[in-house]
């Protein structure tokens, strides 16, 4: 039954997210902010952060987008809500190589610990081996990475979209 | 008509994936190849391959005749009346383009109104927003009735001397609906303005006659009509080939080069600008020949089947949704949604079942807004599917609402 392969990528904790997606909410009061579009199939994810001193101080997800998408964000926010920016960064290029994305980037963090760090969204590694859904998997992920070099600059900006190529 | 010796024509379709026979099902993203049309460009290469219109050595007259050779025969299948009004390009994206960018825009000023549908693909779309936006002229959407078709009553509430062209597919990707072209076309003719036709979904699967049809242009794909990718070809009326520019300069286009400017030749070469994909040409000659010794009312018979069959199927099953009900004997196709699973999961537990569907917005995105879903499933059959296929798929589809409603248990 090839279906039964289904089960490596939507697992229990996968599909628990993707249906009550944790902190999805647009942050009033954000600071950073980006909306990224998944060109295939037209989903949209918006991530809003509030950093301060450096540090990703609260953050939320909103959009929508399938079960690999969804859950994908509602595990980012868990996992970067009080981390460093610096350490948000590293974190990010680490659930990349996880799903299967080309490793260019050097992690600082040690392995032992980018797991613990990376919480549920280690239940998403199943990705590796679908292809075609990297970039739902990737989408908050990068959202949140070129989110931090865009500030609000005041409450009249509109949110940034660019799709993600 | 001999489905199985149709099928053994296709070597891709025999093979398994994810350990389950392969079911193609997106045959409006692209149709497979038959072994004659990759025979064809095969034999291209390995005889008669130099380049066109400029050796005076035998094989460049033999390639000068393979590619216009095949010019006359897409004439004659689409029944145009003069050779010279078929323009090979590479597809029906960029034959969209050449029209608005070479015969539309030169004609459009502040004011001037462009008619499309909300059903268009992107290619017939975007290339019109954009002459638009150049040139002041709008873009209007035309009311449809229920059937998804145009409704051409309604059709009176335009300033008739500002439209300048009607531009619209002929069958949809998304929905499979077929437009009354010939209708279309008087009412645009009766105010001077423009047909202007995407026919990618339509040669695959009925016969199309230009003529017949009143239209100004039409264009299409190989790669979706059993054809190469990389090749497809515009229609453009004799009337119009003075005034449409070419939006591509250099070699093979060119009658005389000065200095300082240069004349050009003769439509259609004057469109055909530096070393055309001469094999794929070759190869979408094969596929005419293809489609026209297995005949179009066989396949359109055989695929009609297929269609009744999915509708049916997918209407018996609770929580599936189909997005083309309201249309007439859809060609070749079905959209559909399984209610509370996102198309890109079920496409990938389809895949993981061998079977290869369409998830996605379908280049389609105003329509998806119309249907109030960002993306749809899309099951597109082909000559060579069979109506076991569609029953497995019927199956599949129960499991895979199944699965992501109740989990791995349900199927087992």
């Amino acid at each position: 039954m090839a279906l039964n392969q289904l089960g490596n990528l939507y697992q229990a904790v996968v599909m628990d997210h993707s249906r009550q997606p944790r902190n999805r909410k647009v942050l009033t009061d954000a600071t950073h902010h980006m909306e990224l579009l998944n060109p295939t199939c037209g989903d949209a994810i918006q991530v809003t952060m509030q950093v301060e001193d450096g540090i990703i101080q609260d953050i939320g997800f909103n959009g929508s987008g399938c079960a690999i998408s969804i859950a994908s964000a509602s595990m980012m926010t868990e996992v970067m809500k009080g981390q460093p920016v610096d350490t948000a960064i590293d974190l990010s290029h680490a659930f990349n190589q996880l799903v299967g994305g080309v490793n260019e980037d050097t992690i600082q963090l040690e392995t032992a610990e980018v797991e613990k760090l990376l919480k549920d969204a280690n239940f998403l590694d199943g990705v590796k081996k679908f292809p075609a859904r990297y970039k739902c998997a990737v989408l908050a992920w990068r959202a949140l990475e070129i989110g931090l070099n865009e500030e609000v600059n005041d409450l009249e900006d509109g949110l940034t979209t660019q799709a993600d190529a | 008509m001999d489905i199985q010796h149709i099928r053994e024509l296709f070597p891709i379709l025999n093979q398994e994936i994810n350990g389950e026979p392969l079911i193609y099902f997106d045959n409006a993203a692209t149709s497979q190849t038959p072994i004659s049309v990759v025979d064809a460009m095969v034999a291209y290469y390995q005889t008669d391959n130099a380049n066109i219109h400029r050796g005076v050595h035998a094989l460049a007259e033999r390639a000068t005749q393979a590619y216009e050779g095949t010019r006359q025969k897409v004439a004659q299948w689409l029944n145009a009346q003069h050779t010279e009004e078929i323009i090979f390009n590479r597809g029906t994206t960029e034959g969209l383009n050449f029209l608005a960018q070479g015969l539309v825009e030169p004609q459009l000023n502040e004011g001037d109104l462009i008619l499309t549908t909300k059903l268009e693909h992107h290619s017939n779309l975007v290339p019109w927003q954009e002459v638009c936006q150049r040139t002041g002229a709008s873009l209007e959407f035309l009311p449809l009735s229920a059937d998804w078709t145009v409704d051409l009553p309604s059709l009176d509430k335009y300033d008739d001397s500002s439209i300048k062209a009607l531009v619209i597919h002929h069958v949809s990707n998304v929905l499979g609906v077929e437009q009354s072209l010939q209708a279309l076309s008087n009412w645009a003719h009766e105010r001077g303005a423009l047909l202007i036709v995407d026919g990618a979904q339509a040669v695959p699967h009925l016969p199309v006659d230009v003529q017949q049809l009143g239209v100004d242009a039409y264009c299409f794909s190989g790669h979706k009509m059993y054809g190469p990718t990389g090749i497809g070809a515009v229609y453009l009326k004799a009337s119009h080939h003075e005034t449409t520019q070419p939006v591509q300069f250099g070699g093979e286009m060119i009658h005389y080069v000065g200095d300082l400017a240069s004349d050009y030749k003769q439509a259609p070469w004057k469109f055909e600008a530096g070393t055309m994909p001469i094999s794929q040409v070759v190869g979408l000659g094969a596929a005419i020949d293809f489609i026209a010794d297995i005949g179009y009312a066989t396949i359109g018979d055989h695929e009609s089947k297929l269609v009744a069959k999915l509708c049916q199927g997918l209407d018996h099953l609770d929580g599936v949704t189909r997005l083309n009900q309201n249309v007439q004997a859809p060609h070749g196709l079905v959209s559909f949604n399984i209610d509370g699973v996102h198309p890109h999961d079920a496409a990938t537990a389809y895949d993981l079942e061998g079977i290869a569907v369409r998830a996605g917005h379908h280049c389609a995105q105003p329509l998806m807004r119309v249907l109030d879903t960002p993306a749809t499933l899309r099951a597109s059959v082909g000559m060579y599917n069979t109506l076991e296929e569609v029953e497995r798929f019927i199956e599949v589809t129960e499991k895979v609402r199944d699965f992501f409603k109740y989990g791995l248990e349900s199927t087992r």
